[in-house]
């Protein structure tokens, strides 16, 4: 939804980053994407390149998404699910009250540079 | 390939801009500057709440409005016709103000003899819940016609607002709006959520609403 917005910001993060380490050059970034948070990766990479052809410390570098799937805790009958395929309401007892474990993070993992 | 180095960052996304937020509170707080982050849909009475509230308040406490938009400056001209101070901040494309472009308003609207300023957020009830601008409360409107089910669909917004306002209850007769399941959906997401039924057109429930920000703001300001 926010796919550009955020791009800025780990830029904006990583180029301070990158001073604090006298990095000249940033290779890879390794983000973190949990399945039912509210960026697409496939909007976030061409974001990426669009930004990156404009900020020189970015120019070469590839961005890496690894998912984290999404799994609820169902807090009736203790048990866990897969949250994409049957979303807020329990597979095993049908109670609603339940709530997410993982899949809304959005974490930048660790960068390589030079 | 010259010295490759890994750096472990380990951290949100959102981290940086959660301590930037952090930050600007704090000053705020100091400068006994209350900021009101008000979100919503397009299109739900933002700008006409607004004009309510000042019209409510603007002779308790200093005001500055930022209307924040994408383009135009059609609401920051509305709000000016109330005599408050009110600039207009275009986000350039982005859906959502954070830390650093509420910074940036706050520095141009020049508070330092402000009490109360108001941020209107881009209308979207997705990326403003996601970035935390500093404000001392989120306030967020849900208006009628988009239905008593919206805290089910974006359930972050529900989750970071301290205060709910349903607006539009004048036009309740003409939808399936129900106002009951509309507060146990807004309470099943943030059980502390204040909520006000409101008619800003009409004026109805205003000064419910109007008593509660005041209490915050006294509050905040000490």
């Amino acid at each position: 939804m926010h796919e550009l917005g955020v791009t800025f910001h780990i830029m904006d993060h990583l180029e301070r980053v990158a001073e604090e380490n006298q990095a000249v050059k940033i290779c890879k970034v390794t983000l973190e994407l949990g399945e039912v948070s509210t960026v697409i990766e496939s909007y976030l990479q061409n974001c990426w390149k669009w930004a990156a052809a404009k900020r020189p410390l970015f120019e070469e570098a590839e961005l890496v998404v690894e998912t984290l799937p999404a799994i609820t805790f169902c807090e009736e009958c203790d048990q866990t699910y897969a949250t994409v395929e049957h979303g807020k309401i329990c597979p095993y007892c049908g109670s609603g009250s339940t709530y997410l474990l993982q899949g809304n993070e959005f974490n930048i993992k660790e960068i390589e540079v030079e | 390939m010259g010295n490759v180095r890994i750096l472990e960052i380990k951290e949100s996304v959102y981290a940086d801009n959660d301590r930037q937020a952090d930050q600007l509170r704090a000053e705020l707080k100091e400068q006994k500057v209350f900021l009101l982050n008000l979100m919503s849909s397009p299109g739900s009475g933002k700008t006409t709440t607004l004009l309510r509230t000042i019209e409510a308040l603007k002779d308790e406490f200093a005001i500055g409005v930022m209307e924040a938009d994408i383009d135009s400056a059609v609401d920051a001209e509305t709000i000016s016709q109330t005599g408050v101070k009110s600039i207009q901040l275009h986000t350039g494309g982005m859906c959502h103000l954070d830390a650093g472009m509420t910074r940036q308003g706050i520095a141009g609207l020049d508070t330092s003899n402000v009490d109360l300023a108001i941020l209107e957020n881009v209308g979207n009830l997705v990326c403003p819940a996601e970035f935390d601008t500093g404000a001392s409360k989120n306030a967020m409107i849900l208006s009628v016609p988009e239905g008593h089910d919206k805290p089910l669909k974006y359930p972050l917004m529900f989750q970071i607002s301290d205060v709910v306002l349903i607006n539009k209850i004048d036009v309740l007769p003409y939808f399936d709006f129900n106002l009951e399941l509309a507060k146990q959906y807004i309470h099943q997401r943030n059980p502390k959520a204040q909520v006000f039924p409101i008619c800003a057109k009409t004026g109805e429930g205003i000064d419910a609403w109007v008593a509660w920000l005041r209490e915050q703001i006294r509050d905040w300001r000490g």
